[in-house]
Order: structure tokens, then C-alpha cells, then sequence
């Protein structure tokens, strides 16, 4: 005997903001009846906070005061104990996303040292013979629009030999000149991020030139914090000896889940940041850093 | 009344004309005078100096003004902004044809070579007994071609195993690892069958994907063939969005840009926009990837992609082109050549390898281009003009015409190539040039419809007017100039406007203007009998054909200096029966009667006696047709002036025609005389009586025994009467009925009060008399002092005129044999104010 327990959400990219109501339902598929000893639903949104190891030795003190932060947690009866008929049984619900006090939703994110994550959880409690059945589902949150406007602020950028910083022998490198622009540093996280980027000359090849997208994950308390950074993606946009004097477009999507919009509140920060790599035929690695700040409209 | 007795004055014409010439005086160089040529100098640096603009020390005269009636023509008259109105509907009608066909366009038709067609030859070409590697695992290496070929054949199997059991990210892993090959280039020979290989796997991928995401949406029903985002729903666009999110993070550049081409058309499950926001961008992608060979064929199959789903989406292929052009340099670069060395590989075999996909990108550019060719073509010959021969714009033609001619492409490309001939036309000039490019006429044919084939032929022949400033015989520029000419001839029809008929007659004309054989005077004739055949409906070319014959026959009678050869003067009388069998053909009566005259006068200078009295009594048979009033500028007028004008003219050439030997005295003047008198003239009018009074100086003249002019090696009456009497009477005679006729009617005016007419009839009676008759005979004193009276009875004559003329009497009377007139003077009072 075997009893499949799903729970389906309304909407198919499992997307929801603050204040709309979280719909779907519970389904149920057996062959036969089942007795249960009542259904519940909880629905939970944690963010979880984790200390690296490299700084956990230093923040010692700390360590143990780092402990999940409840943003939602609500709980519901779906069915009092009794017996579900054979064949396919959906039992609808209904949750608010309304949060008590002047907690507010913050966006889904999975990172490393920090995670925002909201779950659905449905439980059928059975008899001592039966084993319980539970099902966990993740929905996403997306924080509220942000009413100031977005300014883009595009940036320029020039790299020369004479640009660079944290080189040991300057004048072993050799020469070149790359420039380029991004169209925005304060991005929408719905859109990609975008620029050019030109290799006016180079005196070695290119090997290739890369976009990393970093996390820069702080979290702290009033007796200190740990901040670091970690790469999230690493897309390729120029692979080989490339054409020189030609623009070469810059085009990244911000992936779903890694990140969100910038965050800082007083116990955690999410902040982001693009790489430009330019690797050299000579394996020289040439990195230009530039924060991003992004947002949701 | 008495009849009165006519007595000519006897007239010493060479002296008389030596007393009224002015004294010459020569006009220097520098001087202003008003008939000169105007000579431009330099009108920017003198534009105050309005006497500097006409002085000539250096000159570049304009010898050819401007025909005000063409440059009317120049399009801004509202005939021709009202044409310029309609071409813009019919380019709206165009417009809408476009977006149609664009419906059409959203999928290639079986005109397109598919790539399944291509790849076996691909695969057959490009070999390699090298050994490959798949990936970067040694234990991979030295596999035959055969061997290779079967392992990707292996991958593809295992994608689609993968796919069946649902394990969608292993295929996906296995799309990207294949993906990767294409960026190596090791055993270059083989990469274009391996780009063949792999990319069956990416469309095989992109199949999958489509087709999953297909039937997700078939619930209730299968989507449409034609479907739109609208019609999917949630999920499907879910998991959409999901593969492009997946794609969007591969590390790698050329998987990632393959992979998402490879499921381009997915684009259509999220929204309408999508396909077209994609492939410029992965066109801008392909410029990340350094090596020009592997570009090349990434952009060969975004193309491939691209025409698969939106093969109207131009720009992309466009682009692909022109950024392939772009980095070819990269072909030069060390990275390249180095790795030609290491491989082994010469330059010439390494560029063929780019052969199969600049084909393909050419053939998916090409595919239903006619319109984007044209608009290339259109800028491309202006160049071609600029900076070479007709040789090349030759070529350029031949290969717009091989372009446009399939399905009557030029149908919708008519504004484009008539700019093409309108650059030619900037550019050359010479007509012998031009006309010698093969494909010119060819390129003509290509205007089909009726009012743009007109246009451009006009376009052309403004151009030779403009130009064409010698006269030519060049049989290749007379060929081509008639085609052009007979074809705006032959758009002539029932509705055709005047206005648009003189036109296209002015151009038809400028063209027989410029045609000259030089001293082949029979071959000019001949051309003008073709001609004449060809452009019989327009009456302005016929009369031109009619004044070039006649030029002809006076030009053969100046070369052979007045003096025919039995053979000039058959040739002259040909002319002349030329002229006279045309003439009839014209509807304009004024145009056959001034013709007849003209060309009458011409076969008197060419000793053709018979036929110029042809022409005279044809012009008097035809008088009785002429009609009261004609139209003129599109208003109805009299035709009396005309008429008038016509017969006085006609008169002072019968002096120097010689009686028919067989006709009796003066009868073309009586001939003329009775036609006047039978012609149905105006009520209430007195021209019939002013074409007797002007028949009156005529005679006098002819009672001459030297007369005022002769037509060299012409007898006329001059010489075959010699003065004689019987002669003289005669001419009297007819005076005298003549002066009488005229007097009856002064009497009929008075009795119906018509005093004003009576009194200018009389003075120009008087005029008469005085001028040509011989006032020493008392009677015809004495008439011309009643006429005088009569004149000026009821004050309704000319004060000023009065004086004047009796100044001149004054003037005259102190000539020899005219003291006579002083006693006269004596007898004429001016005006009687009673």
C-alpha cells in the first residue's frame, strides 16, 4: 500500500511577495482508503546564518549567539484525524503572507554563509503501525518593488599595466589596453547586466576574458562580524586571441535563487560585486572589481 | 463711283533702301549692346557691376539657353506633383504587399537549400586521416575519423536516452560537452564535418526541448501551428524560462552560445519578441570568440537557427556578414598562423575551410533578396560611375538584372532602379558610351509598366538634350535613341493629356534635332521616312520631320551652291514630296497652311517649279476650310488675325512666283483673291477688304520692271513678261476692281453708321495709295484726298498717325519725282473737330 503526498502551489514559478496570499493544495493519491491521525500544514520563512571557518576561530565568542532568524511562521490544521478515500484527494489552502510586527520578507536567497529560505511543510500524522508522511516544499519570496528610481550610474573603465594595484613586478607584465563600460552598476535584478568591453591592443594574447559574480556575505553582531566574499557564477565572454578594436559585448543574467536584491540589516549583509577577468596567453590574471548594488521593480 | 484707274509708283528699290539705313556704326569689342551674346564672366566676384556681367574679356558663353517649355517639365508643375502623389499610393500598395509577404516569410519555402542538402557534402569534403580526440581525456585520443564520427553518433544516442528517461540535466551535460568540441581546433582540416557532426546533436537537443515543452501546453488541446506566448500556459513558460536560465550560467562561451541558439525557437513559448531580441545579441556574442574559423561556422549556424524560425529577420544575417567581414583580419594574426605552422596546414586549404559556412550565411542573406539587393545595388552603382568604366557599371547592370528578373522582382524595386539609371545618367554623358554598354537597353526592359517606362525613357532623353551637343550619326546611339523614342511614342493613346503629347513631341523632337548624316542628305531623308512611320501620332514630330526635310533641301541647294546635279535635284523634289504628302496628315489647318507655304518657298529655292505651285494652290484650296475660330491654348478665338497674318505673308511670296504656262495670267493672286472673296468671314468686319488693300502693294510691286526680290535661277514674272503691257493692264485691272470693291464698302459703311471702320478702312486705303500708287495722275491724287477726307470726317482718326504721316509726305515730296506730294500735303487737313 502506498500513499504519494505532493503539495502543489497555485502558481508555477512559486513566486510570491509580502502581503499576497499563498494558495495551492495538498494532493493525496492511494489506491486504497487512509487512515490518518490529521493533516497540518506549516509554513516557515528562516534566514539562516552560518560563520566560515576561517572566522569562526577568531569570532569565537560569538558563534553560538548565530541562530536562525524567523521572518513567517504560521501553522494549520488541513484535516482532522479520520480516512481519506482511495483515488486522488486535493484538499485546497489559503495562507496570508502577513508578517507580525515590523518584520518585513526579505527576498529568497541561497548563498553560503547566508540563506533566506521560506518552506511549506505538510505533515499526515498516522498510526503507531504506519510510518507519518511529510512533505516539504520551497516557495520563493520576492521583496517589494522598490519605489525610489533605479539610476543606472554606468561606469568606464580603462585597463592599462599602470592601472593595476597588488602586482609584484610591474614591469614584467606586458602592455596592454582594455577598456569598456557597464551600462549600470545599480542593476535590476530581472535584467541582465550588461556593457562592452574592447581590447584596443595587447601584447600577449588573450586567453580569455570572464564575468564572476561574487556574493559578499557579512554577518555580525554588536561583537564583531565575518564578511566574505564567494564567487556565485563565472561566465566566459571571450574565449581565444580576440579581435582587437572590437567591441565584445558584456551580458550576464543574475541567476535565479544566488541572488537578490542588496541587503543589509542589522544582523546580516548581502552585497554583490562583478569580476572582469582578463586571463593572458601567459596566464597572467588581470581582475577589475565593481560592486554592484542590485534591486527589484 | 468711276471707276478709278490704277497707276503703280515706280519704285528704285536699292535706293530707297540706301536713304532709310541708318548709319552703321560698329560696336566695340567692350561694349554694351543688347543683341550681343550675353557672355557670363564671373558672376560671384562681380554680381554689383551689372555692365561687368555682359563685357566679354574672358568668356564662357552660354550658347544654349534653356527651353523654358522643358524646364517647366522639371516636376513641379501639378500634373507632375499629382503623378508624384499617386507613385506614393502605389507605394503604400507596395507596403502593404510587404507585410503580407512578411506573413509569408515566417517560414523558408522550398526556394531555400536546405542544410540537410549541404551536409553530406560537407562531410564527403572535408576528411582527415588525422588522428582526433573527443574532450581533454587522453585515453580519447587517436580516433579515426570513422571512429569519431560513430562516438558522437554514441553521444547522440545517449542524449536522447537520457532525455527518454527523463534525465534532463545529463542531457543537457552532454549537449555542453559536445559544444565544447567545436571551440578546438586541432586537425583544422576535419573541423568543418566535425561543426556537421555536433551540430546534429544541438538540433537534435533543440528538438527535444521544444517539443517537451510543446506538450506541456497541449492540454485540453494542441497549440496552433501559429500559436502565440499568450496561448501557453504557466508551467510550459516555467520551464522555459528554466532552460534559459540553466543556459544563461554555462561557464563555457561557446557552449553557452550554441546551446542557446540551439534552442532559439523556445523563445516562442515566453513571448512574441523574444527570437528578435536574441539573435542580434548572440550575433554580438560571436565576437567574444578569438578564432576567426570557429566564428565563422558559430555564425554560419546562428544563421541556420535563425532562418529556421525567423528567416525575415535580416538584420542578424546582416550583421553575421559584416562582422565576419570585420575580423577576417584575424586570419593574418599570429594565433592563426602559428597554429597553420603547427598543423601543417597551407593558407589556401586553411581558407577553403571557411567555404561551406560563408556559403551557407550568403545563401540565408540571398534567400528572397531582391528588395535588401537593390538597396545595396542602388548605392553600389553610384560608386561603380564614380570610379570606373562603363565596363564595370556594365557588370553592375548585367547583375542587377540577373538578380531582379526572377519572379518579376523588379515589380517592387521600380523607385531603386530608376535611380540606378538616374546615376548612370549623372555620371555618363557620352551617349555612344553609353549606349554601348551591353546591358543598358536590357536593364530598360526591366520597367514594365507603362508611366514609369515613360519616365525613364524621358528621364534619358532630358539628359541627351542636355548633353548631346553635336549632332550624330553613331548607328548605336541612333538605335537605342529611336528604341527610347518609339517607346514614349508608343505610350500615346486616346487619353493621353496634350500637355503630356507636347512633352514627350518637345523630347522627340530634341532627338531628330541632333541626327545628322552629315553630306549623306538621301540617308537623312530616309531617316526622316522612318521616323515618320514610327512617331506618326505625334503632330509636333511630324512638323519637325517636315522642317528637318526642308533644311535638308536647303542644305543640299547651299552645298551645291544653288546649282543642282540631275541627282540633287531628283533628291530635292523627293524632299519636296516629302513635305507634301506629310502635310495633309496634320489636323492643325494653320499648321498645313503655313507649312505649304514654307515648304512652297523652299521648292522655289530649289528650282522646282511644279511642286512649289503644288504647295501654294494646295495652302489656297485649303483657305475655304479654314474655320472662324479656333482654339487656342485651350480657348476658342477667331482665326480672322491668324488669317490675316497668313494671307499677307502668302501674298509677298507670290511675287516671285512665275506664272504656270498653263494657267493664265496671275492666277495664283486671283486664285487667292476669289477664295477671299467666297471665304465666310466675320459679320460686322472688314478683313476681307484688308486682305484687297494688302493685295494692292503685291500688284504694285509686280507692275515693277525690277522687282524688290528674286529667287536666284528662278525666272519670275519679272522676266517671263519683261513689263509687258497687256502685263501692266492686267495687274491695273485688277487694282482698280480691287480699289473698287473697297470703295463700295466705305459707301456701305456710311449709310449703316459704321463711321469709325469706315474711316480706318479709308486711311488705310489712303496708307496705300500713298505708299504704292502713283499720285501724279490727278485721279488717283483726287481719291486719295477723299479718302483722307472720308478719314477724318467724323474725328475718329489717329491725331498722332495724321501727323506722321504728313511729316512723312513732307519728307518725301523732297525726293526726286515726288515734288508732287507738297501740293498735296496742301490739300489734307488734319482733323475736323465738328
Amino acid at each position: 500500500m502506498s500513499v504519494t503526498l505532493d503539495i502543489r502551489l497555485k502558481r508555477a514559478n512559486k513566486v510570491y511577495r509580502e502581503g499576497e496570499l499563498l494558495a495551492g493544495v495538498v494532493v493525496l493519491v492511494s489506491k486504497e482508503a487512509v487512515q490518518h491521525q490529521g493533516i497540518s500544514l506549516s509554513m516557515e520563512g528562516l534566514v539562516n546564518l552560518q560563520l566560515s571557518s576561517k572566522s569562526v576561530g577568531v569570532f569565537e565568542a560569538f558563534y553560538n549567539s548565530v541562530k536562525p532568524i524567523q521572518l513567517i511562521s504560521s501553522n494549520i490544521e488541513v484535516a482532522k484525524a479520520g480516512k481519506i478515500p482511495g483515488g486522488k484527494t486535493e484538499i485546497p489552502f489559503e495562507f496570508p503572507l502577513q508578517t507580525k510586527g515590523n518584520k518585513v520578507l526579505y527576498e529568497t536567497y541561497h548563498g553560503v554563509f547566508v540563506n533566506i529560505q521560506y518552506t511549506l511543510r505538510c505533515d499526515v500524522k498516522r498510526s503507531l503501525l504506519a510510518k507519518d508522511l511529510s512533505r516539504t516544499c520551497e516557495f520563493m519570496v520576492h521583496s517589494q518593488p522598490q519605489k525610489a528610481k533605479v539610476l543606472p550610474t554606468p561606469v568606464d573603465f580603462s585597463i592599462t599595466p599602470d592601472t593595476l594595484q597588488n602586482i609584484r613586478e610591474r614591469n614584467l607584465l606586458p602592455k596592454f589596453l582594455i577598456r569598456g563600460h557597464l551600462d549600470a552598476t545599480n542593476c535590476v535584478i530581472s535584467q541582465p547586466l550588461t556593457g562592452e568591453v574592447v581590447v584596443e591592443n595587447s601584447q600577449v594574447p588573450i586567453k580569455s576574458i570572464e564575468l564572476q559574480l561574487v556574493r559578499v556575505e557579512t554577518c555580525g553582531c554588536a561583537e564583531g562580524y565575518a564578511r566574505d566574499a564567494t564567487e556565485i557564477q563565472n561566465i566566459q565572454i571571450a574565449e581565444g586571441d580576440v579581435c582587437h578594436s572590437l567591441s565584445i559585448p558584456i551580458y550576464m543574467v543574475f541567476p535565479r535563487l544566488f541572488t537578490c536584491p542588496t541587503l543589509e540589516t542589522t544582523n546580516f549583509k548581502v552585497e554583490f560585486e562583478v569580476n572582469i577577468v582578463i586571463v593572458l596567453h601567459d596566464d597572467h590574471l588581470i581582475t577589475e572589481n565593481f560592486p554592484l548594488k542590485l534591486c527589484r521593480i | 463711283m468711276a471707276a478709278v484707274q490704277w497707276h503703280s509708283r515706280g519704285r528704285r528699290y536699292e535706293a530707297e533702301l540706301q536713304r532709310c539705313r541708318l548709319e552703321a556704326t560698329p560696336v566695340d569689342f567692350g561694349d554694351y549692346h543688347p543683341l550681343k551674346p550675353i557672355t557670363v564672366t564671373d558672376t560671384k566676384s562681380r554680381r554689383g557691376a551689372r555692365k561687368g556681367s555682359t563685357s566679354s574679356s574672358s568668356s564662357s558663353s552660354s550658347s544654349a539657353a534653356p527651353d523654358p517649355l522643358s524646364s517647366m517639365l522639371d516636376g513641379t508643375d501639378p500634373l507632375s506633383m499629382f503623378a508624384a502623389a499617386s507613385a506614393g499610393e502605389t507605394l503604400c500598395v507596395q507596403d502593404l504587399g510587404r507585410k503580407r509577404r512578411e506573413r509569408e516569410e515566417e517560414a523558408v519555402g522550398s526556394d531555400f537549400e536546405p542544410w540537410s542538402a549541404k551536409r553530406g557534402e560537407i562531410l564527403a569534403r572535408f576528411t582527415t586521416t588525422e588522428k582526433l580526440s573527443i574532450g581533454s581525456q587522453r585515453e580519447l585520443l587517436n580516433l579515426s575519423q570513422q571512429d569519431y564520427a560513430n562516438r558522437i553518433e554514441e553521444l547522440n544516442q545517449s542524449l536522447k536516452e537520457a532525455w527518454a528517461s527523463d534525465q534532463k540535466v545529463k542531457a543537457l551535460k552532454i549537449v555542453i560537452q559536445c559544444s565544447k568540441l567545436l571551440s578546438d581546433t586541432s586537425v583544422i582540416q576535419f573541423y568543418p564535418s566535425k561543426f556537421v557532426l555536433i551540430t546534429d546533436i544541438l538540433d537534435t537537443f533543440g528538438r527535444l526541448v521544444y517539443e517537451r515543452i510543446w506538450t506541456m501546453c497541449s492540454d485540453p488541446r494542441p497549440l496552433p501551428e501559429s500559436f502565440s506566448a499568450d496561448d501557453v500556459n504557466d508551467t510550459a513558460k516555467e520551464t522555459c524560462l528554466n532552460w534559459f536560465f540553466k543556459i544563461a550560467s554555462i561557464r563555457e562561451l561557446i557552449p553557452r552560445l550554441y546551446v542557446e541558439a540551439a534552442i532559439l525557437k523556445c523563445n516562442r513559448f515566453l513571448n512574441k519578441s523574444g527570437i528578435q531580441e536574441t539573435l542580434p545579441r548572440l550575433t554580438a556574442m560571436i565576437r567574444g570568440i578569438g578564432d576567426p574559423l570557429v566564428a565563422a561556422y558559430a555564425r554560419a549556424y546562428l544563421c541556420r537557427v535563425g532562418m529556421e524560425v525567423a528567416p525575415h529577420l535580416k538584420d542578424s544575417l546582416n550583421r553575421n556578414f559584416f562582422d565576419l567581414l570585420g575580423t577576417f583580419r584575424q586570419i593574418q594574426g599570429d594565433s592563426v598562423q602559428n597554429q597553420l605552422v603547427l598543423q601543417r596546414v597551407e593558407i589556401p586549404e586553411y581558407l577553403t575551410l571557411y567555404s561551406p559556412a560563408i556559403n551557407w550565411i550568403l545563401q540565408c542573406i540571398a534567400y528572397r533578396a531582391p528588395e535588401d539587393y537593390i538597396n545595396c545595388a542602388e548605392i553600389w552603382v553610384e560608386f561603380t560611375c564614380r570610379h570606373f568604366t562603363k565596363r564595370e557599371v556594365n557588370t553592375v547592370l548585367a547583375d542587377i538584372i540577373k538578380h531582379m528578373t526572377p519572379d518579376r522582382a523588379f515589380e517592387d524595386a521600380y523607385p531603386q532602379l530608376q535611380s540606378v539609371i538616374r546615376k548612370i545618367l549623372t555620371y555618363f554623358h557620352d551617349f555612344s558610351v553609353l549606349f554601348s554598354m551591353e546591358r543598358f537597353l536590357p536593364f530598360l526592359d526591366m520597367f514594365q509598366k507603362d508611366s514609369v517606362r515613360v519616365e525613364v525613357c524621358r528621364s534619358i532623353m532630358e539628359v541627351f538634350i542636355k548633353h548631346q551637343l553635336e549632332p550624330t550619326r553613331d548607328p548605336v546611339i541612333l538605335n537605342a535613341m529611336l528604341h527610347i523614342c518609339k517607346t514614349m511614342h508608343d505610350s500615346v493613346n486616346a487619353l493621353t493629356l496634350e500637355d503630356e503629347k507636347r512633352s514627350l513631341a518637345l523630347l522627340i523632337n530634341g532627338f531628330i534635332r541632333m541626327v545628322s548624316f552629315g553630306r549623306d542628305f538621301e540617308q537623312q531623308l530616309s531617316f526622316c521616312v522612318e521616323a515618320r512611320a514610327t512617331f506618326c501620332n505625334l503632330e509636333p514630330v511630324l512638323v519637325q520631320l517636315i522642317h528637318t526635310v526642308n533644311q535638308l533641301a536647303m542644305e543640299t541647294r547651299r552645298v551645291m551652291r544653288g546649282s543642282h546635279s540631275r541627282k540633287t535635284a531628283a533628291f530635292v523634289r523627293a524632299c519636296a514630296a516629302y513635305s507634301f504628302i506629310t502635310i495633309p496628315s496634320l489636323s492643325s489647318i494653320f499648321c498645313r497652311l503655313s507649312l505649304y507655304l514654307l515648304s512652297g518657298q523652299v521648292a522655289l529655292a530649289n528650282q522646282c517649279l511644279s511642286q512649289a505651285d503644288a504647295f501654294l494652290k494646295a495652302a489656297v484650296s485649303l483657305l475655304p476650310e479654314v474655320p472662324r475660330s479656333i482654339s487656342v491654348e485651350g480657348k476658342l478665338r477667331p482665326s480672322e488675325g491668324f488669317l490675316l497674318d497668313f494671307i499677307s505673308n502668302f501674298l509677298s511670296t507670290l511675287l516671285v512666283v512665275p506664272d504656270h504656262p498653263e494657267h493664265g495670267v496671275l492666277y495664283l493672286v486671283r486664285g487667292l483673291l476669289n477664295m477671299v472673296q467666297d471665304y465666310t468671314w466675320e459679320d460686322n468686319g472688314d478683313a476681307k477688304l484688308r486682305v484687297y488693300i494688302n493685295a494692292l502693294p503685291l500688284l504694285a510691286a509686280m507692275s515693277q520692271e525690277a522687282y524688290l526680290y528674286c529667287i536666284p535661277r528662278v525666272d519670275s514674272n519679272e522676266t517671263l513678261y519683261g513689263g509687258d503691257p497687256k502685263f501692266l493692264s492686267e495687274i491695273n485691272k485688277l487694282c482698280e476692281t480691287l480699289i473698287g470693291q473697297v470703295l463700295d464698302h466705305l459707301k456701305a459703311l456710311g449709310r449703316d453708321e459704321s463711321v469709325r471702320r469706315q474711316a480706318a478702312l479709308a486711311f488705310s486705303l489712303f496708307g496705300c495709295l500713298l505708299a504704292h500708287g502713283d499720285l501724279r495722275n490727278n485721279k488717283l491724287n483726287q481719291l486719295a484726298v477723299n479718302l483722307w477726307n472720308l478719314s477724318h470726317k467724323h474725328g475718329h482718326c489717329d491725331t498722332r498717325a495724321s501727323v506722321r504721316t504728313l511729316e512723312f509726305m513732307k519728307h518725301q515730296a523732297q525726293q526726286p519725282d515726288m515734288a508732287h506730294l507738297s501740293d498735296t500735303v496742301q490739300r489734307l487737313a488734319l482733323q475736323s473737330r465738328t
